[in-house]
């Protein structure tokens, strides 16, 4: 039955003449072909997001969102994550503390402490941790809600009753994630420094005094600026990445799950592509304002 | 009648389709799809589909699950592209308009949606009052004053405005579809299988309302289904859709295209196995276990 529906296309097509490679001969299904076939799926996805990311931004500036949108996003986003994000980060310190904590006795450098505990959290992984939280929080769940909208085809109704889908439902979001996720950063960074400092001077017995002096020679302002920055760029991959999961969100259950999870992979895949790229630029940038400035990291 | 957007452009009359089958001069057309072909991937689910409703006539699309009605309905008003051929509206072919000018021509449909698709974090009162805020055509007093008309023209009481569309039940969640659909005072409405799944009395509720909405408001209507009871009430003509896959390269898709009439005794079996219901050959498909 199909071996015929390709040999006569020329009857449904108006008479438009075919070209004589028309009737394929079906293609081998080999390993490579399903690579180069992967290959050029994931290419296709990463143009389509591009563009997605290039209408919500257009759209974003050339009409604000509404409140009523907003507020709730903002709640989610600000108000909900704070506890874990919180919690994680003070983890992260008191982690960093034990770990470390070893390695510097042997060389007799405890005081030390300080400065490695807290310039890698507020540089790296402060911003990181607050990331991976709203990835895992607040990303996957852009991606289950707009899927289920999708799936619904609430998606189709904003887009029959006027409202355009990207305008209404994802510029809130990344707005939201914009604003929000430096907050959120400087939240986990001060939670990892108290916490790392709880655990080396109550627990592990560094000298205070020595702990807090060598932090403030090393951590600047421009230091904690540095993951301030990057987390800007983490919260837009999030929103960006979550939304247009949902809104690519094949049918069913099965679909908002699988939208869920791979928003999820995707930005947190993003979020460490981008903190190596955004780590280099960074570094040339502050040696070439800076060509002296020896950091600890 | 009163937000009529825009003139309509002259080029109706130019827009002679060249299909040689084409027949005598009907009433014009408002809504047409010329020759559309439709493709998903590799996957082929409209080839040459014709069909051109007059304006006011109430048009029953019916086909089993999967031959694309809904499919259909989506390319009529833009949601979805087609691969080949054109769809217009009142003569404006849908792919040429910018997405200004495709808002405009879709403030003029209605379409209720095959699970009523209602915005699940608003109230009844803002999914009905929805599209008149989108298009910031009156005002709050205004707008209050339409979605309780529309409300209780589908038989709702105005206690149900503040509920959430969770709290709803299957035939009040379509009810409040039809309600928004119905707020901005279409010219066109496409029904989406709008007695799936519900009992038969609220069933006939609904195709009371089409046909009221049909008479009150002199809409066109494009009603996919495949509730007979609904054909026989609300259709001036059925269009029946087969399959691709069960069809020969050299069918047609349209099996059927007339008055309902017709139907129960067309010589096409498959036409009539659809109307009365019978598995026919399937039936033998399932016992040799094809897929
Ligand atoms: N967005 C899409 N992407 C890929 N395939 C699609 C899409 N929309 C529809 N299809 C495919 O098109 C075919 C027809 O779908 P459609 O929803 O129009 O069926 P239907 O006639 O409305 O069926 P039902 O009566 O069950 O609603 C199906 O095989 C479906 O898999
Ligand atoms: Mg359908």
């Amino acid at each position: 039955m199909d071996a015929t529906a390709s040999a006569s296309p020329s009857e449904t097509e108006g008479g438009r003449p075919t070209p004589p490679s028309a009737p394929r001969a079906p293609v081998e299904d080999s390993p490579v072909r399903r690579l180069g076939e992967q290959f050029f799926n994931a290419v296709a996805e990463v143009g389509d997001l591009a563009v997605f990311s290039a209408l919500t931004l257009m759209w974003l500036i050339r009409r604000r969102p509404r409140k009523a949108t907003l507020v709730p996003n903002f709640y989610l986003i600000g108000v909900k994550s704070m506890p874990v994000v919180a919690v994680t980060g003070m983890f992260i310190g008191m982690v960093l503390a034990v770990q470390t904590h070893g390695q510097f006795k042997l060389m007799g450098m405890e005081t030390r402490l300080g400065s490695v505990i807290n310039i890698s959290l507020v540089k790296e992984l402060g911003p990181v941790l607050a990331a991976t939280m709203l990835a895992g929080r607040v990303g996957s769940a852009m991606a289950a809600e707009l899927g289920t909208m999708r799936v619904t085809e609430q998606i189709d109704a904003l887009d029959v009753l006027g409202a355009h889908p990207i305008a209404y439902l994802s510029g809130p979001r990344l707005l939201a994630c914009v604003l929000l996720i430096p907050l959120l950063t400087l939240m986990a960074d001060f939670m990892g420094i108290i916490g790392g400092a709880v655990v080396s001077i109550q627990m592990l017995g560094v000298d205070s005094y020595h702990y807090w002096a060598h932090s403030r020679d090393y951590v600047g302002g421009l230091d904690i600026a540095a993951g301030v920055v990057k987390s800007y760029f983490f919260g837009g991959a999030i929103a960006l990445i979550g939304c247009h999961r949902g809104f690519n969100c094949s049918a069913g259950a099965e679909g908002v799950g699988k939208a869920a999870t791979e928003a999820f992979v995707v930005s947190f895949v993003a979020i460490l592509f981008l903190d190596f790229c955004l780590g280099l630029l960074w570094n040339k940038v502050e040696l070439a304002i800076w060509p002296d400035s020896g950091t600890l990291i | 009648m009163s937000t009529a957007p825009r003139p309509p452009l002259g080029s109706a009359a130019s827009a002679v389709p060249d299909s040689p089958a084409s027949p005598a001069p009907e009433p014009r057309a408002i809504v047409e799809l010329d020759r559309i072909g439709m493709e998903f991937r590799h996957h082929q689910v409209l080839r040459d589909v014709t069909i051109r409703v007059p304006k006011r006539q109430t048009l029953c699309v019916i086909g089993e699950s999967g031959c694309g009605k809904t499919v259909l309905l989506k390319l009529m008003i833009g949601l979805l592209r087609p691969t080949r051929g054109s769809v217009r509206f009142d003569g404006h072919d849908l792919n040429r308009l910018d997405s200004f000018e495709l808002n405009q021509v879709r403030l003029r449909f209605g379409f209720l949606f095959q699970m009523a698709a209602l915005f699940d974090s608003l109230s009844i009162y803002d999914n009905v009052a929805f599209g008149l805020r989108e298009h910031a055509l009156f005002d709050e007093a205004r707008i209050r004053r339409i979605v309780h008309d529309r409300l209780r023209e589908v038989g709702l009481p105005p206690g149900i405005e503040a509920k959430k569309p969770a709290e709803l039940s299957g035939g009040q969640r379509k009810r409040v579809g039809l309600a928004r659909a119905l707020a901005l005072d279409p010219e066109v409405m496409l029904y989406d299988e709008p007695t799936t799944g519900l009992d038969p009395i609220m069933s006939d509720v609904i195709n009371e309302l089409i046909l009221q909405t049909q008479r009150t408001k002199h809409t066109t209507g494009i009603v996919v289904t495949h509730d007979m009871k609904t054909v026989r009430k609300v259709a001036d003509r059925v269009v029946m859709l087969y399959p691709l896959p069960r069809l020969r390269p050299d069918e047609p898709q349209i099996l059927y295209d007339g008055p309902p009439d017709g139907l129960e005794d067309h010589p096409d079996p498959r036409v009539r196995q659809f109307v009365r219901g019978e598995a026919g050959e399937r039936l033998s498909e399932l016992t040799q276990g094809r897929g």
